[in-house]
Order: C-alpha cells, then structure tokens, then sequence
C-alpha cells in the first residue's frame, strides 16, 4: 500500500501524517507542491498547516500548485484522497469538494479535541467507522464550512456529511458539518487531524481508524 | 493598464469580522451604522492590446484567482492613470 503525502510550502502536518502512515505499514512517497507527475501511487493525502501563508484564502494558492492536475486526475479514476484541514480547505477551494471554509465565527483560532460522529461509513475514509464517535483535535482559524441551503441539502440528501461535529458546534459551520465527500466518495475532507490522534502518547488513537480505514481495504 | 478588482463576499454569507467591527462602532458610541461587511481590494496592473482585452484578462483572473465564487463576487473597474 503506498500514500503520497504532498508538501506545499507552509504546510506543517506532512510529517505527522507521514510518521502515522509508516506506524500503520504503509510505504510514503513524498509528493511536492511543484511536481507534475504523480508516481503510481493507492492514495493521496493533502495535510494540514497554511500552506503559503493562506494568502488570498485558505488553500487558494495551493489549491493551482503545478501538482493539483495530477492529484484531480488521480480523483476522477477514483483514486482515494484525503484533506485535513488545510488539506481540506485546499480540495474546496480547487472545486474537488463543495463549500468553503470561513473564518471561524468566533474570530478565534481553536486548538481542542472535539468529538465528531461518523455518518458515512461507505465512503473510502470510514470503512468500517458506522456509527462511531471519534475524538479528534481541532486546530484551525477557518475551519467554518458554508456552502448555500441548496447545496447543503444536496449534500445531505446525498449523504455526502462524512463528519459532523457530535453537539456542540465549535466554528459556526452549517448544519455542524466537519467533513464532506465528493460524489464517488473517494474524496474525502475534514476539519479535525486523524494524524494528532495517532499514538497513545497523545492521548487518542481515534485518527488511526480513519487513516487505517484505506490499508484494510487494499493490500499493505 | 490598470484595473481595481473589489472582491465582497456574497449576500447572506456570514461575515463575523464585518460584525465585529460593527459592534466595537456601537460599543465606542458611533451611531447610525446598520452593516459592516470586510471585503478585499486587489490593484492589478496587465499588458494588453486594448482595454477591452486587458479587462477580460483581469475578470477571468479574478473568476479563477481573486475570487471564490462559492462565497465571493467582484466587480472590476478600470483605474484612470492620469
């Protein structure tokens, strides 16, 4: 099983995620931002920090990098991709995923756990995850999601609200929603970091069952 | 050329720093204001052959760049250089 973890400029989770991944079997490639070949390759994952400076908006730049054709292609033959926060921000921002994430309404940067339920157990991010509440840390300055009535009732009807945050709404996010999937639902992004919740020592395993959930299903 | 892209976010979008902003005038007694939104302003300088051309660069810019439409809308005017 082999995980490309792209770095853009800013971005301060690669290695987490990498380090996550490697605990779990898998073997890294190590994509970059100004690649314009993707090596073959099972998954692709967009990690969190602030990928050049969130300048413009959170994920703006990232989201036109020399790579980003190559990991949309990798998409559209329904190749699993995952974005963590930023990760996330940049796959909206790039139209791979719907919505945008806002300022949080607070005007606060969060730094907390939060637990999230899993709605979506079919999607490639949360095989086996039916019904199971995860604590994972939340870390972000836009982390609100909006997206029009329309399009959120779309993606519900749809079932495409992966994650949402289990009561208390941490950003002001529409309908608490904390991750989404595309149509296929081979792409998937969220706010909270699986990888920070990747080794008892920080005291939750509960990423593992999301970043784990793509090596049960295809070979190590 | 010069142009003035004016980037707002759309009606209805949440703007908790417009708000913000809107409670520190009432909290600092500055009556009257009913709305605040904050918005961007990017001043972009193009070569092209005409100011039709040159402004048709700056608006797919700002659809493919300056703005995010899912949140976002702009207008674009041309800067007098005189």
């Amino acid at each position: 099983m082999k995980v490309t973890v792209i770095t853009f400029p800013g971005s301060n989770c690669d290695r987490d995620v990498q380090r996550a991944f490697l605990g779990l079997g898998a073997s890294l490639i190590i994509g970059w931002h100004e690649d314009t070949k993707l090596e073959a390759t099972d998954a692709v994952i967009l990690p969190g920090g602030f990928s050049y400076g969130d300048y413009l908006r959170t994920g703006a730049m990232a989201a036109r990098a020399h790579i980003m054709p190559e990991v949309k292609a990798f998409a559209d033959r329904g190749g699993a991709v995952l974005g963590i926060c930023n990760g996330f921000q940049i796959l909206c921002e790039a139209g791979m995923l719907e919505g945008a994430l806002l300022r949080n309404d607070s005007l606060s940067f969060i730094c907390e756990d939060v637990k999230i339920d899993v709605e979506q157990a079919d999607t490639k991010w949360t095989r086996g995850l039916a019904g199971k509440t995860l604590r994972l840390p939340i870390a972000h300055g836009d982390g609100n999601f909006y997206a029009d009535e329309a399009t959120l009732d779309r993606l519900e009807a749809e079932k495409r609200v992966v994650f949402r945050y289990e009561a208390r709404n941490p950003n002001g996010s529409k309908r608490r929603i904390a991750g989404i999937c595309n149509a296929n639902r081979n792409v998937v992004g969220l706010m909270p970091h699986p990888e920070r919740a990747s080794d008892v020592l920080l005291g939750s395993t509960d990423g593992l069952q999301i970043l784990g959930a793509i090596l049960e299903g295809g070979a190590r | 050329m010069k142009f003035r892209v004016h980037v707002a976010l759309k009606n209805g979008v949440h703007d908790p720093q417009g708000e913000a902003a809107l409670r520190v005038l009432k909290r600092n007694g500055l009556e009257g204001f009913k709305d605040v939104r904050v918005g961007k302003v990017l001043d972009v300088e193009v070569d092209a052959r005409t100011p039709a051309e040159a402004k048709a660069l700056v608006e797919k810019a700002s659809k493919e760049l300056f703005c995010n439409t899912v949140i976002e809308r702009f207008t674009v005017s041309a800067v007098d250089e005189a």
